[in-house]
């Protein structure tokens, strides 16, 4: 579906920055500074904050008006210079912000100038140019990503047995689910990025303020010797891929999969480990998938009721679609601020055999997908806390899920992937269902069946008949 | 892993940071954020942004790419008890070829949809510049005359580009926005003042000029002051003067029709969790009705009519001390910087603003408020104080006037301050901490997380008070947090709003977690 609107009320997105925020948070011993005005980095830690409940620190090269005549290069050496002597990072990312990039600003070459001039030959200083109007959160990500290992993979010329997992933008416990299920298959890989423990930092008397944990510097570079990738990024563009980057590169198989939310997304993740590890299906994972499928049968005349709209990050989008439409849970709306030409495709595909008119929106924005969540009769909603606004206003419940929730406590622990987080997941929403169920029914069919005979009766309302309504 | 570099504060950084009892000159302040350093500051843009936007029935369109719209979207706590407009957000969502093609073409195309889509009715647009729209160079007071030509709204730019200054610059561009709306009553009551009595004008000037006065009996200096008089008479009719007689007329009306006796603006308040409500509610027992709130649950209505008020009072002071200033400029209006954050600073504000008023009807009605609610206020403070004397506490906020009033209102509570700073303090609200505080107090201008953590943990704070951002890094290390932010969801000004603060130190600084989570396994 087009959308032919240009003013935008209530995004459904972010800017590219913040995807690759989140993108070097999973890096061991990283900083990141942008390169632009203070304003992005203060509002990309406050949003991340939130979602996280961490302390983030995001640098910023703080241009200002002379800067952004004169060129903002000392601004950068300056910042480079300070965050190193205040952090001492192994990593540094530099990305640019809409307004580095507007004036014109070559980072790379700053970069390498700095480094040359500077001794700093054991940071790794990593460049991404990613300007807010270039694309949203989603494409930042992935771009970084890519750009990490284009800038440090290399091949020693040895094959390694390692695979490579190129984790989508989830939560840091399910970021541990997935290598708990690597691990069930004894299978040795380097999780890109990493924030399992970055963004959910135990509690210790001893705070240091660059989090434990990452993917470190001398994994990432043998990524190149690695035996396989396993991608979680079914509609990322193969221009931003670093499967299809290490593939071309290095020679590495690819797969490319969605985020394994539901049983045919698992199957599809654990196979491909079964595959490559040429080890059977483990015995716990079987009795997992069995207790899914379980609770599927148990539930699935509840969730058959259910109407929903989906909105927030494509790939995720894709994945909660996927548990809906296998469930018998119609995604009636599945909306994105992104632009993306693959979205509409893919989610048509996944919907095919749905009976009802599904409603693919890319490039859309929150008073669009409110306008149809009311008009659908949409009686739940599957996505960020930015739909916390129609929650609000019109009263459809919201189950948040993805980047960011700044209304709920949790975000870093939500565990809704593999078998059993699938099954969580799936029980949260039937149980929504179950609620609206319960809280309404008696109301509906008394005023369906009883009220409206007796407003046909007498053209005067009994007074008890209040009882109950809103 | 820390890094032994990591506890000492950057050079550059030293003279931002003083301690309380060292004989050093003044604290640095009010300079541009220094690179790298991680400042918890924002920008231009976020300043405008949160001074204008709680005004509700106006449309705040953000000319930019989306992230700015995106990361300000709804996350102030502004009630409202109207319109909500103000809680949406609307942005031009550039993109790569506007910026390349220039973003004027797209801000026309928006401003029609807003103007022909059924579901808006905008009376005044707001167009916030960002960063992006400040270097390619959109015009974008041509874009808002000609859509103010072509739909007979008002259309009004703020220059709030992001690099352009800090959060102040910000400020001061929201306040100029405010005054361009106030314009329009200049305007109306000229326009008002010509079209009827114009004519009326002219005859009385022509009237008074060709009069002969009657000098019979005066001497030189007699009839020079007739003269004069005469004179003086003509010019307050043919300039400004005919404005205030207006507004005076107009007050008089208003106050002899309703109960209230005077009328007065509230600046500097934003209304976070009904704050604003509480301030006014003191102002109408006594008798002061608002006539319109800067900017918290106010509607256009209201701003455009605020000329007529006669005292702004002045809440937050580093926001709209600006605008106060300006409007005692342009409309003769004069300022009071009152503080409801504190008890004893309510007190003062309240008998403050009664005075100035000097109507004894006023000055007798606080002191019974004053009356009514003080016993009990104390009451409930002096069991919180039983709980929170002796603790220890960080304050790192946005603005001076909050700092001021938590120091203030800590020393009353028994609270020790070991540590304060501002993202945006003057020297002379560094002066008045530093008045304030106690030797060895840590007092420090846009500090960042590091300085933050050095500090609390050299000086032993129990609890930081700070906006979100700090909250993460005081529970990484244990310590209580006070939530000073605009995302507040109970008030903390006036009677409620000490013991709401008190009560909220205590539930943090005492909670039973902090023992339960230093008890239990042996490592």
């Amino acid at each position: 579906m087009s959308n032919l609107k240009r003013l935008n009320v209530n995004p459904c997105k972010m800017c590219m920055p913040i995807g690759a925020a989140i993108a070097f948070k999973g890096i061991e011993e990283s900083m990141l500074l942008m390169h632009g005005s203070q304003g992005c980095s203060t509002y990309m830690r406050r949003h991340m904050s939130t979602h996280y409940e961490e302390p983030i620190d995001i640098a910023s090269s703080s241009i200002d008006e002379e800067g952004t005549v004169y060129g903002g290069e000392e601004n950068l050496r300056q910042g480079l210079k300070n965050l190193i002597k205040l952090y001492s990072p192994k990593v540094i990312g530099v990305v640019t912000t809409c307004l580095a990039e507007t004036i014109g600003e070559d980072i790379n070459r700053i970069v390498v100038d700095f480094k040359k001039k500077n001794d700093v030959k054991d940071i790794s200083i990593i460049t991404v140019s990613t300007p807010g109007y270039g694309g949203s959160q989603f494409e930042g990500y992935y771009l970084t990503l890519r750009k990490i290992i284009e800038q440090l993979a290399e091949s020693s010329g040895y094959k390694s047995s390692k695979v490579n997992v190129i984790a989508a933008s989830l939560s840091p416990a399910e970021i541990r689910e997935i290598k708990k299920i690597l691990d069930l298959f004894d299978l040795e890989y380097t999780m890109l990025p990493d924030i399992s423990r970055t963004l959910a930092v135990p509690f210790t008397e001893d705070y240091s303020k660059i989090p434990p944990g990452g993917t470190t510097v001398s994994e990432i570079k043998k990524m190149g010797d690695a035996d396989f990738t396993i991608e979680f990024g079914d509609l990322v563009d193969s221009s931003l891929s670093t499967a299809v980057y290490l593939k071309n590169e290095f020679e590495i198989p690819a797969y490319r999969l969605p985020i394994p939310i539901g049983l045919k997304n698992t199957d599809k993740f654990i196979n491909i480990l079964a595959e490559i590890s040429g080890k059977k299906i483990p015995q716990s994972l079987k009795e997992e998938r069995g207790r899914l499928i379980d609770t599927m049968i148990d539930s699935h005349k509840y969730n058959g009721e259910g109407r929903a709209a989906i909105f927030g990050d494509p790939e995720m989008i894709y994945a909660v679609s996927s548990i809906c439409q296998e469930n018998g849970i119609d995604p009636v709306i599945m909306a994105t601020g992104t632009d993306l030409d693959i979205f509409e495709k893919k989610l048509k595909e996944l919907t095919a055999e749905t009976r009802v008119n599904n409603l693919i929106f890319s490039d859309t924005d929150f008073e669009e997908i409110r306008n149809y969540v009311n008009e659908y009769d949409i009686n739940i909603m599957i996505g960020n806390s930015d739909g916390a606004f129609i929650e609000e206003k019109d009263g459809v419940p919201l189950i948040r899920v993805g980047f960011p929730i700044h209304d709920r406590v949790g975000a870093s622990r939500q565990q809704n992937i593999g078998y059993q987080g699938s099954n969580n997941f799936l029980d949260q929403i039937t149980n929504q269902l179950l609620a609206l169920k319960h809280n309404n029914y008696r109301k509906d069919l008394y005023k369906e069946y009883y009220q409206s005979n007796n407003d046909k009766k007498t053209s005067q309302k009994p007074e008890e008949l209040k009882v109950g309504e809103k | 892993m820390k890094s032994p570099k990591s506890n000492e504060a950057l050079a550059e950084r030293k003279d931002f940071i003083m301690t309380k009892g060292d004989n050093k000159g003044n604290i640095k302040c009010d300079q541009h954020s220094l690179a790298g350093a991680v400042s918890q500051r924002a920008c231009v843009y976020s300043g405008a942004r949160v001074v204008l936007n709680p005004v509700k029935d106006a449309y705040h369109l953000v000319h930019g790419p989306i992230g700015c719209a995106s990361y300000t979207w709804d996350i102030r706590g502004s009630l409202t008890s109207g319109a909500d407009f103000f809680r949406s957000s609307f942005s031009t969502d550039l993109r790569e070829k506007d910026i390349v093609f220039g973003g004027e073409a797209k801000l026309e195309i928006v401003i029609e949809e807003l103007m022909e889509k059924e579901q808006y009715k905008p009376e005044v647009i707001f167009i916030y510049s960002t960063c992006v729209v400040g270097v390619i160079g959109d015009d974008l007071k041509a874009v808002a005359r000609k859509a103010e030509e072509k739909y007979g709204v008002r259309v009004i730019p703020v220059e709030s580009s992001g690099f352009a200054g800090t959060k102040s610059k910000g400020y001061k561009a929201a306040c100029e926005a405010l005054l361009n709306l106030m314009s329009d009553f200049k305007a109306e009551s000229n326009r008002v003042d010509s079209n009827k009595k114009a004519a009326d004008r002219k005859n009385k000037i022509k009237e008074i000029s060709d009069r002969s006065e009657d000098y019979t009996g005066m001497n030189t200096k007699e009839k020079i002051r007739v003269l004069q008089k005469k004179l003086r008479y003509i010019n307050s009719l043919q300039t400004g003067k005919a404005i205030d007689d207006f507004k005076n007329k107009k007050i008089k009306e208003q106050v002899e029709k309703g109960k209230y006796r005077k009328k007065i603006n509230l600046l500097g308040d934003y209304n976070l969790a009904a704050e604003g409500w509480i301030i006014e509610n003191y102002l109408n027992e006594v008798g002061i009705e608002l006539v319109a709130r800067f900017t918290g649950d106010s509607s256009i209505k209201d701003i455009r009519r605020a000329p007529t008020a006669e005292l702004n009072i002045v809440q937050c002071a580093g926001s709209m001390k600006y605008l106060a200033k300006r409007m005692q400029q342009e409309f003769g209006i004069p300022f009071l910087e009152i503080s409801f954050l504190g008890l004893q600073d309510s007190l003062d504000s309240l008998r403050k603003i009664a005075r100035f008023l000097d109507d004894q009807i006023i000055i007798n009605k606080v002191e019974k408020l004053i009356a009514r609610r003080l016993p009990d206020t104390e009451a409930k403070l002096k069991i919180y104080k039983n709980y929170l004397a002796g603790k220890k506490a960080a304050i790192y906020v946005g603005g001076a006037f909050k700092a001021i009033s938590l120091v203030k209102q800590f020393n009353d509570l028994g609270i020790k301050t070991v540590m304060v700073g501002t993202q945006n303090g003057k020297e002379s609200d560094y002066e008045e901490l530093k008045e304030l505080t106690d030797s060895g107090t840590i007092i420090l201008d846009d500090a960042n997380p590091s300085e933050l953590e050095v500090f609390m943990r050299e000086k032993g704070a129990d609890v930081l008070v700070g906006g979100v951002k700090d909250r993460a890094l005081a529970y990484k290390m244990g310590i209580a947090f006070f939530d000073h932010n605009h995302e507040r969801k109970h008030p903390l000004v006036g009677f409620e709003g000490v013991v709401n603060l008190a009560q909220e130190l205590d539930l943090t600084i005492n909670s039973p977690i902090w023992k339960a989570i230093r008890s239990g396994i042996d490592e």
